[in-house]
C-alpha cells in the first residue's frame, strides 16, 4: 500500500483534497507512529439492557454473562453449560427460528481461547441476535444440532478449522479438509504457510503444495 | 417436528447395507455436479436411500488469507468465491467493512452498485437456468440464456474492464465513474430482456417433460427449510416470503418497488418459477434505478489506511444464491482479525440430503441443479 500511495499522486484528490499539500513530505514515515495512540483507548462497548436481555436474565440468571451493543448489533455472552437450553429458549420463546451462522474466533492469549459465535435471526421480529460462548482449548461445547439442523455442517466446519469439539454432534468429522489432515488452519498459531507436508507428500506425490 | 430437527446425516460408509442396496459415487468430475462436488449415494435399486456430500476440493482458505491481507487487499479475493456472481460478493464485503468503519457509500455509488448487482443477479440466474435445463435434458435454453448473459457481461466489462471476477466496488464506494452510455445500455438490455424471459418460459414452463422432471421433485417444506438455514430462492419457493433486500434493505433497495416471488410446494418446479420471476423483478429494479442516478461523489472519505475501531460486525446481503453474510472482527489494525463468510451455497447444500431421499438417480442431477450451488463458494 504505502508505495502505491506515494506514486499515484493524481488519485489522491478523490479522497482527501485538503490533505494534499503536506503529503509529499509526510508520505510514509509518520504513519507508523500514528498507529500507536488510537490503540491505547479502545472504545468501550455500549452495554445493553433492553427488554430482550431482561427476559433472558430473568430466565437464566447468571448464565447470561454479558450483553452489549456493537454497531447496533446485540451480543449476548452466555454460559457454555447452558447453551442448549438457551438455544431452545431462543428458538421457541423468543422466536429466533433460524440459526444463520455458527463460527468461532481464536484468541490464543486468552485463558479461554475460543469464542463460539451463533448468529440468530427471527423472521417474526426481523431481528438478529448474536450468542457467544467461551471455550478453552480442550473444553467441549454442547452441540446445537438438536435445536437447529443447520448446525450440523457449521459445527463440522468449526471443528475442522479450529479443532473445537462439539459434544453430542451426530457426525463430527472434517468437512472441508481431508479426513487425515493434521492441524486446524484457522487457529492463530497455525501459520499461513503451514501445511500437513506428510499428507501432501503421500497423497499428492509432490514435495509441497505452496 | 422433533424428528426433522434431529435428523442426522449418517455417514454412508458406516451404514449397514440391505440385500438390495448399493453405494455409488458421483463426482467430483461429474459434469452435472457443477464443479467438484462429490456425492455418495446409497441406492435401493434406482431409489436413493440416503446421501452424503463430500466437499472441500476447491478449499483455498479464503478466511485465513483475509487475516493476512489489509482490508482493501482482501476485496478481490471475495470475487473468487461465487465466481458467477462476483459483483454481489464484492458488495457484501464492501458494505460489511463500511459498517465496521461507521462509513457509508455516497448515494450515487449506492445506486450504481444496485444496478450492477441486479444485473449480476440476472446473469447468475441465467447461468443457473441454462445449466439446470441442460442437466435435465433440455439443450436449447442454455444457448438462449448465455446469449443474454453475454450482454450483461459486456456491460460489466465496459464498466470495470473485467467480466467474471470483477472487483467492481471499493470499500467506501466505487473506483470507477459510470461510463457515459451505462443507462442506455442497461435500458436497452432491459427492454429486450422482457421478451427473452418469455422465450425461456415458452420452452419450459408448460413443457410436459420439464413438468415431469421437476414437479414434486426435491420437496422442501418451509419448516425444514428454516431448520436447515436455507435462504434465497430455495427458501422462497417453500413459501417463506423473506428477502434481505426488503427485510433489512442495503445499497439503494429501499427506493425501488419490487415484489418477492414465492412458491407453494417447495419443489424443483417452484424454484424454477421463483427464479424466473426474480429475473423479471431485477429487471424492474434496474429500470427504476437508471431513471434517476443521483449526481455527486462516488467515494466516501474514508482515508487510505483503514483501521476500523475494535469490535465486530455481521452484515449480509441477498446474493443470487441466498444470504451471503460477512462477520468481521477488527482489532484496530490494518488487517482484519477474523473474517467469517457465511456462504449461501454451503448452507443450502446441506439440505440436499433431505431433498434427495426417496427420489431416483436421475433426479439427483435435477436436485443438485435446483439448489444452485457454486463450489467456489461452498469450499471457499
Amino acid at each position: 500500500m504505502p508505495p502505491a500511495g506515494g506514486e499515484t499522486k493524481p488519485a489522491a484528490p478523490a479522497a482527501p483534497p485538503a490533505a494534499a499539500p503536506p503529503k509529499p513530505a509526510a508520505a510514509v514515515p509518520p504513519k507508523a507512529p500514528a498507529a500507536g495512540p488510537p490503540k491505547e483507548a479502545p472504545p468501550k462497548p455500549e452495554p445493553l439492557d433492553n427488554e430482550l436481555v431482561k427476559r433472558y436474565r430473568s430466565r437464566f440468571g447468571n448464565a447470561i454473562r454479558e450483553a452489549w451493543l456493537d454497531r447496533k448489533q446485540a451480543i449476548l455472552v452466555v454460559d457454555r453449560g447452558q447453551l442448549v437450553e438457551i438455544a431452545k429458549y431462543s428458538r421457541d420463546e423468543e422466536k429466533f427460528d433460524m440459526l444463520t451462522d455458527l463460527t468461532a474466533v481464536d484468541w490464543p492469549k486468552r485463558e479461554k481461547r475460543f469464542d463460539i459465535i451463533l448468529n440468530l435471526y427471527s423472521f417474526v421480529k426481523n431481528e438478529r441476535l448474536r450468542l457467544k460462548v467461551h471455550a478453552g482449548e480442550n473444553e467441549p461445547v454442547p452441540s446445537v444440532t438438536g435445536v437447529w439442523g443447520v448446525a450440523n455442517w457449521l459445527e463440522r466446519e468449526a471443528f475442522d478449522m479450529f479443532g473445537i469439539h462439539f459434544e453430542g454432534h451426530p457426525n463430527l468429522t472434517r468437512i472441508l479438509l481431508p479426513e487425515e489432515w493434521q492441524g486446524h488452519p484457522l487457529r492463530k498459531d497455525y501459520d499461513i504457510l503451514t501445511q500437513d507436508t506428510a499428507w501432501v507428500r503421500e497423497n499428492l506425490g509432490i514435495e509441497s503444495g505452496q | 417436528m422433533a424428528d426433522t430437527r434431529t435428523t442426522s446425516f449418517p455417514n454412508v460408509e458406516t451404514t449397514v447395507l440391505g440385500a438390495d442396496e448399493i453405494v455409488i459415487n458421483m463426482g467430483p468430475q461429474h459434469p452435472s455436479t457443477h464443479g467438484v462436488l462429490r456425492v455418495k449415494l446409497k441406492l435401493d435399486g434406482e431409489k436413493v436411500v440416503n446421501s452424503e456430500c463430500v466437499i472441500g476440493y476447491l478449499h483455498r482458505g479464503v478466511e485465513k488469507i483475509a487475516e493476512h491481507r489489509s482490508y482493501q487487499q482482501f476485496a478481490p479475493y471475495v470475487d473468487r468465491m461465487d465466481y458467477v456472481a462476483a459483483v454481489s460478493n464484492g458488495l457484501g464485503y464492501c458494505e460489511a467493512v463500511e459498517k465496521l468503519l461507521g462509513a457509508e457509500a455516497p448515494p450515487r455509488a449506492r445506486v450504481i452498485r444496485t444496478i450492477l448487482t441486479e444485473l449480476q443477479r440476472i446473469a447468475s440466474h441465467l447461468l443457473w437456468l441454462g445449466t439446470h435445463a441442460l442437466d435435465i435434458g433440455a439443450l436449447t435454453p442454455l444457448f438462449y440464456c448465455f446469449r443474454e448473459r453475454e450482454e450483461i457481461l459486456k456491460i460489466v466489462e465496459k464498466y470495470c474492464g473485467a467480466r467474471l471476477t470483477t472487483h467492481a466496488f471499493r470499500i467506501g464506494g466505487l473506483q470507477y465513474e459510470a461510463y457515459d452510455e451505462l443507462e442506455k445500455d442497461v435500458e436497452r438490455f432491459c427492454k429486450d430482456f422482457e421478451h427473452k424471459i418469455a422465450e425461456y418460459e415458452d420452452l419450459l414452463t408448460q413443457n410436459r417433460i420439464w413438468l415431469g422432471r421437476t414437479k414434486g421433485i426435491g420437496v422442501l417444506t418451509a419448516q425444514q427449510a428454516i431448520d436447515l438455514g436455507v435462504t434465497g430462492p430455495v427458501l422462497r419457493a417453500s413459501g417463506v416470503k423473506w428477502d434481505i433486500r426488503k427485510a433489512m434493505p442495503y445499497a439503494a433497495y429501499d427506493q425501488y418497488k419490487f415484489e418477492i416471488p414465492t412458491g407453494r410446494n417447495g419443489d424443483t418446479y417452484d424454484r424454477y418459477l421463483v427464479r424466473v420471476e426474480e429475473m423479471r423483478q431485477s429487471r424492474l429494479i434496474c429500470l427504476q434505478a437508471i431513471q434517476n442516478i443521483p449526481a455527486g461523489p462516488i467515494m466516501a472519505r474514508i482515508g487510505k489506511v483503514l483501521k476500523p475501531p475494535v469490535g465486530e460486525v455481521y452484515h449480509s446481503i441477498e446474493a443470487p444464491k441466498g444470504e451471503l453474510g460477512y462477520y468481521i472482527v477488527s482489532d484496530a489494525t490494518i488487517q482484519p482479525y477474523r473474517v467469517r463468510i457465511r456462504p449461501p451455497s454451503f448452507v443450502n447444500l446441506q439440505a440436499f440430503d433431505t431433498m434427495v431421499r426417496g427420489h431416483l438417480v436421475a433426479d439427483v442431477v435435477a436436485i443438485i441443479g435446483t439448489i444452485d450451488i457454486v463450489l467456489g463458494e461452498v469450499d471457499r
